[in-house]
């Protein structure tokens, strides 16, 4: 009881231990259901752009409930640009290598030649890993949306 | 200057309806949008890509053009919003 | 009368779309202030949106996600599942709507660091002087 009112006098103006447990606890859940929604979207609603939002609103929670000095900590914002850029470079790259290999821009099935699943199987496994790029590369995006956004530009304690 | 929004606005809108009753009815199979393009994708999509979500489909095989260019499109918007805003060099 | 009634409940998704769209236009270019000429614009976008989602409903279709065997078996009736190509075209408009509101929330915070206010008139003002 003591350790929880030093822990509450410790806290600033606008935060409350009730929602900064909340939101510890349920953070790794959000991450778990994004990373699920972007695997999952061949089966189920769902697929890169949904996952990503869910991924990015984990960390927007992060920087609502602490500060966003907390959210920048454990994800530093070069981490977040090398996602950013590695997602898109991850769908650009794919397309291009299906032209290298002897097929159209963007036709996966050419990419058979490298490992042998079959045209199809390559169709269907060229949609996961693009799905698992635009999934990257908006996660990025709207965190770094709302960082900026959040601290008019100043990256400090942000909302 | 408000009123005249306003008219404008209920002239836009009386157009629009006007326009709309051309439209087909909510829910017609037999309506235009229903009847060229999408038939294809839903009888050929499973068994030319092996993806039973429709929509997943559509958006990472026959349209990845389009998937492409809208990730170019985000990515844009970020560095638009950093390049804008940012004050301290970091 | 009792015509124009039955057109009305034959489209009324269409009616409601259209007041939607009037709401956010009137928005757009009525207000002053710059937020809600932005929030205009994304109701706007919303009507739009609703508008081709609800162009690929078919009565008594199901959701365009389908049996993978059975459909390798034995086919599908196309009349039965709704057309998936207005939603993924939304899909990616959703997304643009999305960047062109934060690069618009940007824009808008720069605004107000070098004007001090959001207000259209009072910038022009200042423009002017």
């Amino acid at each position: 009881m003591k350790l929880l009112q030093e822990r509450t006098a410790k806290l600033k103006l606008g935060e409350s231990l009730i929602i900064q447990t909340a939101v510890r606890i349920m953070v790794p859940f959000i991450q778990l259901f994004g990373l699920y929604v972007i695997v999952h979207g061949h089966y189920s609603p769902g697929g890169g752009f949904q996952g990503g939002v869910i991924l990015g609103a984990s960390f927007v929670a992060l920087a609502l409930a602490f500060d966003q000095k907390f959210s920048m900590q454990l994800m530093s914002e070069r981490v977040n640009g090398v996602l950013g850029n590695l997602g898109a470079l991850i769908f650009v790259g794919t397309a291009v290598l299906c032209a290298l290999f002897g097929g159209l821009f963007l036709d996966y099935s050419a990419l058979d030649k490298l490992i042998p699943l079959g045209p199809i199987g390559w169709r269907s496994f060229g949609i996961f890993i693009i799905e698992v790029g635009v999934g990257l590369a908006v996660m990025s995006i709207m965190v770094s949306l709302f960082w900026d956004i959040g601290s008019n530009g100043e990256m400090d304690e942000g909302l | 200057m408000k009123a005249l929004a306003f008219v404008a606005t209920l002239v836009t809108g009386a157009i629009l309806l006007y326009g709309t009753m051309d439209f087909p009815a909510w829910g017609d199979p037999q309506a235009p949008a229903a009847t060229h393009l999408s038939n294809y994708y839903i009888e050929n999509a499973v068994a030319e890509t092996h993806v039973p979500n429709l929509v997943t489909a559509v958006l990472g095989d026959y349209r990845g053009y389009d998937t492409m260019f809208e990730t170019v499109v985000i990515y844009c918007a970020g560095l638009a919003v950093v390049s804008v805003l940012r004050r301290k060099k970091t | 009368m009792e015509q124009f009634l039955a057109l009305i409940i034959a489209k009324y998704n269409y009616w409601l779309y259209v007041v939607l769209m009037m709401i956010g236009f009137y928005a757009m270019i009525g207000k002053r202030n710059l937020v809600k000429k932005l929030i205009g614009m994304n109701i706007f976008q919303t009507a739009i949106i609703l508008l081709f989602v609800s162009a690929g409903v078919k009565h008594g279709g199901k959701i365009p996600i389908l049996d993978k065997y059975e459909v390798l078996k034995h086919g599908v009736d196309a009349t039965q599942i709704v057309n998936p190509l207005p939603h993924v075209l939304m899909l990616t408009a959703i997304v643009v709507s999305v960047s062109v509101t934060g690069v618009a929330l940007a824009v808008l915070l720069r605004i107000y660091r070098e004007y001090g206010t959001l207000e259209e008139d009072e910038i022009l003002e200042k423009l002017g002087k």
